[in-house]
């Protein structure tokens, strides 16, 4: 049975005096009666996926509605001409995540980070950050539990997919895995990794999934680097000192609701938000849908 | 709830789970039943599978499917090419399938020699399935687990008959559902199990009175 609870997992943390990271490794490793080890070569999989993926990107492959593909290389050449406002890092990462979205609509190999949809969140803050600054993979790999460990949580008390809870469901879900991932990667303690979740969650709290034409393109692609960007700032908070004042376990279920009482219309229907925007809806008539 | 790998994972060619991860597994679950390669394939798709299916590369997963790939494989946009070159027939259409799941398909395979088979299948996310229908039989698996599916005439005996060959075989069910169209008419028997199920026990069982066809879905992908 998995975690139910931030406050559950934290609570085997201190009574086991193990990590985040560790507390769902084991759990993983019970539920499906594999060893600690095989769970690990497992997610080294997941991990390698990522890393894979993002150099599999092409800048002149464009999807098949034509509407998205170029963005990466677009940002990595203006990242290259060094006068960007975000700087350095934060540019490759906003690179790194339009690849990865590109990627997904290009029909080329992701892994769902959550989903497909918001597959560009976590390796834009993780492999960026690994790459950048020459983390030992094992640390990447503990990241990658934490994030994992994390969404099964919002999977338990809420939801992950567009359909259910809107795009807060996907790209927020996926930014609160990665602010939590990459504040353990800093060092960050398990209340800190709760903090930073909880911050990127609350706030993408009430982001609509709407897709132009029903394809996972626009906004999707974009919506991955405010995912990112998002999440490393959440994190950089939680690192600095500063706390949710709303524990993590309530501002998901608050997530929950949320989504519950959004109009079917903006939940992954191609129906509302941007989608049905007068380009929007020419875009959608152009592909004929 | 899966597992975490179904929170991150699968791999998958994009750019949708439910869209084009699903699609490819109906058509890989449905080629391991059939036990080859359809020579012709014949696709209804209905929901939103035939409203945004094509954007999704559904039709094309599909396809890729029913030629053997796995989701996660990188030849999936090239699957109309790619059965062309293998002497694949297929048609795609869309079809509104009454009470019907929005992320359904339904497959009619065919080839030389063998029966026809008629499968319905629907997409529930995260790039997991259900088949729902076998040969207009209602049915409910997944494919995830390892999974015996028996054709069988609808009298007594046949189950015992089923769980006698298992249990010769030291094999232990997990779950067993059973299935059929009318009273005394045709049955199916899906049954999950925790062992690969060796052909030794396939065969024996194809070969008793009133048992048609016996299938097995290996988790690990290999078709018995």
């Amino acid at each position: 049975m998995s975690y139910q609870s931030m406050e559950e997992a934290q609570e085997r943390c201190e009574r086991e005096g193990i990590e985040f990271w560790k507390a769902v490794q084991l759990e993983d490793a019970d539920e499906r009666g594999v060893t600690e080890e095989d769970s690990w070569k497992e997610m080294k999989r997941m991990w390698q996926a990522m890393l894979d993926g993002l150099d599999a990107y092409e800048p002149d492959r464009m999807s098949r509605s034509g509407l998205v593909g170029k963005e990466g290389g677009l940002m990595d050449a203006y990242r290259q001409a060094g006068d960007t406002l975000c700087g350095d890092f934060m540019a490759k990462v906003m690179a790194n995540a339009l690849k990865m979205g590109c990627n997904n609509a290009c029909m080329k190999r992701i892994v769902a980070a959550p989903t497909a949809g918001a597959c560009g969140v976590m390796p834009a803050v993780l492999v960026t950050y690994y790459r950048e600054y020459e983390v030992p993979e094992e640390k990447m790999i503990e990241a990658m539990y934490v994030a994992a460990g994390v969404g099964q949580i919002i999977a338990n008390r809420a939801y992950l997919a567009g359909a259910s809870g809107g795009c807060q469901a996907e790209i927020g879900s996926g930014s609160g895995m990665a602010a939590a991932a990459i504040c353990h990667v800093k060092g960050g303690s398990t209340e800190q990794l709760g903090h930073a979740c909880a911050m990127a969650l609350k706030n993408l709290m009430g982001l609509v999934c709407d897709p132009v034409g029903g394809l996972v393109e626009v906004p999707c692609v974009k919506r991955n680097v405010g995912g990112a960007v998002n999440a490393l700032a959440a994190a950089d908070m939680a690192l600095a000192g500063i706390i949710s004042q709303i524990p993590v376990d309530q501002v998901i279920d608050a997530m929950k609701e949320v989504g519950d009482k959004m109009d079917v219309s903006l939940r992954e229907t191609g129906i509302g938000g941007v989608a049905g925007s007068p380009k929007g809806m020419e875009v959608m008539e152009r592909l004929n849908m | 709830m899966g597992n975490i790998f179904d929170i991150l994972g699968p791999v998958m060619v994009g750019p949708s789970s439910s869209h084009t991860a699903g699609a490819a597994r109906i058509g890989l679950i449905s080629r391991q039943l059939f036990g080859r390669q359809p020579k012709k394939a014949t696709v209804y798709l209905h929901g939103s599978f035939a409203a945004t299916g094509k954007g999704h590369g559904t039709d094309r997963a599909l396809i890729a499917g029913l030629l053997g790939m796995k989701p996660d494989d990188m030849r999936i946009p090239d699957s109309f090419e790619i059965a062309k070159e293998e002497g694949m027939d297929f048609t795609i259409e869309s079809k509104d399938i009454k009470g019907a799941h929005p992320n359904t398909a339904q497959i009619t395979m065919e080839a030389e020699g063998v029966k026809p088979m008629k499968i319905q299948a629907y997409s529930i996310g995260g790039g997991r399935i259900r088949v729902c229908k076998l040969d207009g039989i209602d049915v409910n698996f997944s494919g995830e687990s390892n999974t015996l599916i028996i054709r069988n005439v609808d009298e007594p005996g046949r189950i015992m008959d089923v769980a006698a060959a298992l249990s010769l075989a030291e094999i232990n069910i997990a779950t067993m559902q059973v299935f059929r169209d009318k009273r005394g008419g045709f049955a199916v028997m899906v049954v999950e199990t925790d062992q690969i199920v060796p052909k030794y026990a396939i065969d024996a069982l194809e070969a008793r009175k009133g048992i048609i066809q016996v299938k097995f879905l290996n988790v690990n992908g290999a078709i018995e």
